[in-house]
This record gives C-alpha cells, structure tokens and sequence, in this order.
C-alpha cells in the first residue's frame, strides 16, 4: 500500500477519535471541576437539602429543586408527546393513505427542527395568557406552559421512531391478524404495539432525555425559582435555566457560585448518559427479534 | 348493534383520531406562525436590520446579531464539514468491526444525546479558558462544531451505506486504490445524502442559543464583529434577551428577529428535503 493512502487513512482516522476526545472532555471537565466543588459543598448537602440558593447571601446547595424542576417540565411533556405520538405513529404506518404520509411526515419534521428559542416566546406570549384563562392562578413563569410547548417539540421524535418500528413488524403478523377477522386497530392496539414495544419504549426514552436537556424553552417560560413542587401552575427552575442563569449574570471564574454550573451540569449529564445508554442497549438487544 | 359494527365503528373513530393528532402539531405550528408574524412583521425595515443593539427598543435593530450568525454558520461549516465528513468515511469504509469501531459507534450515539447546554460547558472549560479563546466567535464555532458533529459523521455514514459495493468492485477492479475509489465513485455516489445531512446540522447550529450563552457570548455587543476572535452574539441569543425584558416593546423586536430566524431555518430545511429528494431519486440503481 502505497504512503499517501496509509497517511490519508491516519487522518480519517484521527477525525473519528476527535468523537472520543469529546466525551473524555465533557466526563473530564464535569468531574474535575465538580470535585473542587464537593470540596466545599458536601455531596449529602447536594443530594438531599432541599433548598437551592447558591446566588443568595444564605447559601444552600441542595439539587432536589432543580430535579424536581426539571422533571416536573419534562413529565408535562412526555404526557403530550407518548399519546400524540404513538397515535400517529400508529396511524401513519397502518391507515394513512401513501400520499398522506409523505407529505404529513416531513412536515411533523419540521417541529423538531425549530430554534427552541422560537418555541420559547410561543410558550411565553401565547400559550401562558390562554393558560391565564382558563387557571386564573398561573403565575407569569410556569411549568405547565414551558412542559406542554416541550411537548409538541418532542412529538416528531416520538412520533418518527415508533413508526419505524411499526413499520420493521413483518407482515405476516399483520395478516395473521387480519385473517383472524380483526379490524385494523385492534391489529395496531394488540399484536403491533406490543410486537414494536422496544421501539416504542425507545423513542419515549430518548424524548424524555431530549426533554430533560431542554434549555431556552423553560429558561423563557418556566421561570427562575428554584421550587421543590408538584404544582404545574408554579414558577419553577429547571438545571438548565439554573446554568443559563448563571452565564448571563456575572459571577467571577474560580468562586463557588461558578463551580455550581458544573456540578448542575454533572448531574444533568448524568440523568441523561442513563437514559441513552439504556435506550440503546434495549436497542441492541432487541433489534433482531424478527430478523 | 353487533360486536362487528361496533368494531368497525371504533375503527373509523380511531382512524379520524389519527388525522386529528397529526394535524394538531401542524396546525398549532401554524397558528404560532401566524401569530408572530402579525406581531412582528411590520417591524422589519432596512433600519431594523441595519441597527445596532439599543435599550430603546423602536431604535434597536439586529445588525449585531445577523452578522454574527453569518460568521458562526460559515466558521462552523469550516470546522465540522471536514471532521465529521472524514470521521463518516473512516467508520464506515475503513474501520474494521472490531472493539474499537463499536465503541465508536456507542460513544458517537450517546454525544447525539447530550445536552446542547453541557457543550456549552465543554467550550466554557476548553475553549474560552484553557485555549484562551475568550468568548470569542472562534469559541463558540468550536462548541457548536462538537456539537453538530454527531450529526454530520450519522448522516455520511448513512449516504455512504446507500452507495452500492459493485461501485466499489467495479473501481477495485479498474486497478483503483482505496481512497481512489472513495473520492472519485462513492463519494460523488453520496455526495447529496452528505449534503442534506451537513446543512440539517448546520441549520441545527445556527438556531442554538444556549450552548453559546454559556461560553459567555453576549446580548450587547455594539459592533460587528470583524475577526474570529472578536466578541459576538447570535440571532437566537438577541431574541432571547428581548424576550426576557420586560417592556412589551421589545417582544415585538423578539418576533421580527424570529421572522428572519425561523425564515433562515425553514429556507435550510427546504433545501435539505429538495435535496434528499432529488438524490434519493438518483440513488434508485
């Protein structure tokens, strides 16, 4: 083999273990950074105080608000996007006339690809004062219009994946089905969603790690207030809008409210490493079941 | 009515339930649309787009942050077309199925799936501070390249799956080298697939904000920036500071600059379909 190509194939080479580099970076990054914070901070005060004023004169740094923030955002979406979703995901794949579908789906599509910035202001300025109407109590910053907003942004991933996993049930089930004499929802409801369920459960996983990791939308519209609550209609703070937070005010490099941005991103990256790594093994092994 | 009426009658109502859900998303879109191009259209005019930032908001205008955009899309597309395109091309033709090309693969998925924000912290920790960079437009073009790259090396691998391997022989069999064969047949051969997959990515780039705000681009920048090293901000990042005022006045603001945003979004994303399509078309062998 002549050099060039031995050099040529070295730098192809070097560009995919740039991939691996960033991983070591961000793993490297998170947890050097978040040890000189568990300096100061106890990890059993993080884990459990349940209060979180890092910015406040009386300091405490417990991340459960922010978790709760978090989830709370992300469990209003999911609920929009896993029903949605799935009916048309189900729909697509076994109703829907050809011409229907390639032209719906690409345009579902587009949901996902908007700035989330974009889907920010919608949540701000149309979703929270129609939300106004109808609960007289909601405050100006919530989690209930930040989560549902979230939602529709998230439905195409749902919505995608779970069809291509219909779509991957061979046909015999399906005829099987239909020789049986049964209509086609109950071939969709009992024989495909169960024999797709991997990749349904996929789909619903990685959205709520989408979801989970969020920024623009709850740093516009589910407020900046650290609130371990259950109640959607209250003002909340997601670990995301805690670190947009703290970039925008101006907190100095190298002090403890600077390293709290890096124990927040520690925890975020570890909700959602979980997740996904999860997702994918159930990916893995599932794959071939009909293969 | 029988137990076969009644099913089929679920079945219809089932199937006018999946219309409604699909067209939901769509039309909410729309109307969201609609909305903000009534509360900000009459907004854009050359001096909206020749001014620079102001906390008057009918004087403010989003030179700033358009030229920013502009340099962040073309340093971005500098630094992560050639990365992820050679990282796409290692993976799939050279890379033997082995530990190391499936440890790639899994670790490649999983950066799909970190958050934007966490790259922010990645740039913050590497780029602006141990690199020097600042937060600079370089910085943030370095950020957002990991960030896309995850997309970029997904969709050539895939381009490059869909070339067919008698391309490859027939090559192979002209006498042709490895890499001959890749950069005069398969390449050409996936060249569109690459294409929609590099400016998907890049259109994901260009609509980030928070990614950016972490490194420490700012919302008040009174210049354009005429360097890479120079202090920037982005259109998402303008938006998103008049959307957090609060005089009213400036949500107008928000909305014209989401007219010009979402306009650049949804014109990348058609070209990407067009794309897709055409090249689709080409790659029925």
């Amino acid at each position: 083999m002549k050099i060039s190509e031995k050099i040529i194939e070295g730098g192809l080479f070097s560009s995919a273990v740039i991939t691996i580099l960033t991983t070591i970076g961000i793993i490297w990054v998170l947890l050097s950074q978040s040890l000189v914070f568990f300096k100061d901070v106890s990890i059993w005060e993080f884990l459990t105080s349940t209060e979180w004023t890092p910015l406040f004169t009386k300091k405490s740094y417990g991340i459960l608000p922010l978790i709760s923030g978090t989830m709370l955002t992300t469990l209003i979406a999911v609920a929009i996007a896993l029903p949605l979703g799935l009916c048309i995901a189900i729909y697509l794949s076994e109703y829907a006339p050809r011409k229907f579908r390639d032209i719906f789906k690409p345009m579902l599509e587009v949901l996902a690809a908007v700035p989330t910035v974009v889907y920010g202001f919608f949540a701000l300025t149309v979703v929270t004062p129609f939300l106004k109407n109808i609960f007289p109590e909601i405050d100006t910053f919530n989690a209930l219009s930040a989560g549902l907003v979230m939602g529709v942004m998230i439905i195409p991933m749902v919505s995608s994946l779970s069809e291509d996993a219909l779509f991957a049930v061979p046909k015999s089930l399906r005829e099987a089905s239909y020789g049986m004499g049964a209509t086609r929802l109950q071939t969709s409801f009992k024989v495909l969603v169960p024999a797709a369920s991997s990749g349904i459960i996929v789909s619903v996983i990685l959205a709520f790690a989408r979801a989970i990791g969020e920024t623009m939308i709850v740093a516009i519209a589910a407020g900046q207030m650290p609130n371990l609550t259950a109640n959607p209609l209250a003002a909340v703070e997601t670990i995301t809008a805690y670190i947009v937070q703290v970039s925008l005010g101006d907190v100095a490099h190298g002090s403890i409210e600077y390293r709290t941005i890096f124990a927040a991103g520690l925890t975020l990256f570890a909700m959602t490493f979980v997740l996904n790594n999860v997702s994918f093994f159930i990916r893995k092994k599932y794959q071939e079941k009909y293969d | 009515m029988t137990n076969v009426q009644i099913n089929r009658l679920k079945d219809q109502a089932f199937k006018y339930t999946g219309i409604f859900c699909t067209l939901i998303g769509i039309v909410l879109l729309a109307i969201f649309t609609g909305s903000i191009l009534m509360d900000g259209l009459s907004r854009i005019d050359w001096q909206f787009l020749t001014s620079l930032p102001s906390r008057r908001a009918e004087k403010a205008g989003i030179l700033t942050a358009w030229s920013g955009t502009l340099w962040i899309f073309g340093l971005t597309a500098l630094i992560s077309i050639p990365i992820g395109v050679a990282a796409g091309i290692y993976l799939e033709e050279y890379s033997k199925k082995g530990r190391l090309s499936s440890i790639l693969e899994v670790n490649i998925t999983n950066l799909a799936g970190v958050p934007s924000v966490i790259y922010g912290i990645l740039g913050l920790a590497i780029f602006v501070r141990t690199l020097h960079f600042g937060g600079s437009l370089l910085a943030g073009s370095f950020t957002l390249s990991l960030l896309i790259l995850p997309i970029i090396i997904v969709s050539t691998r895939e381009a490059i799956k869909a070339v067919p391997s008698s391309l490859r022989e027939a090559s192979f069999g002209m006498g042709a080298t490895k890499w001959q064969t890749i950069s005069y047949q398969v390449l050409p051969a996936a060249g569109g697939g690459i294409a929609t997959g590099i400016i998907l990515a890049l259109s994901r780039a260009i609509g980030e904000a928070a990614p950016l705000i972490v490194i420490g681009a700012l919302a008040y920048v009174p210049f354009v920036a005429k360097t890479p090293m120079d202090d920037f901000t982005v259109l998402p990042i303008q938006i998103f500071n008049w959307v957090s005022r609060p005089d009213p006045a400036f949500l107008v603001n928000a909305a014209a600059g989401i007219i010009i945003l979402l306009g650049i979004t949804f014109l990348m994303n058609g070209i990407a379909v067009w794309l897709r399509h055409r090249w689709q078309k080409k790659m029925n062998w």
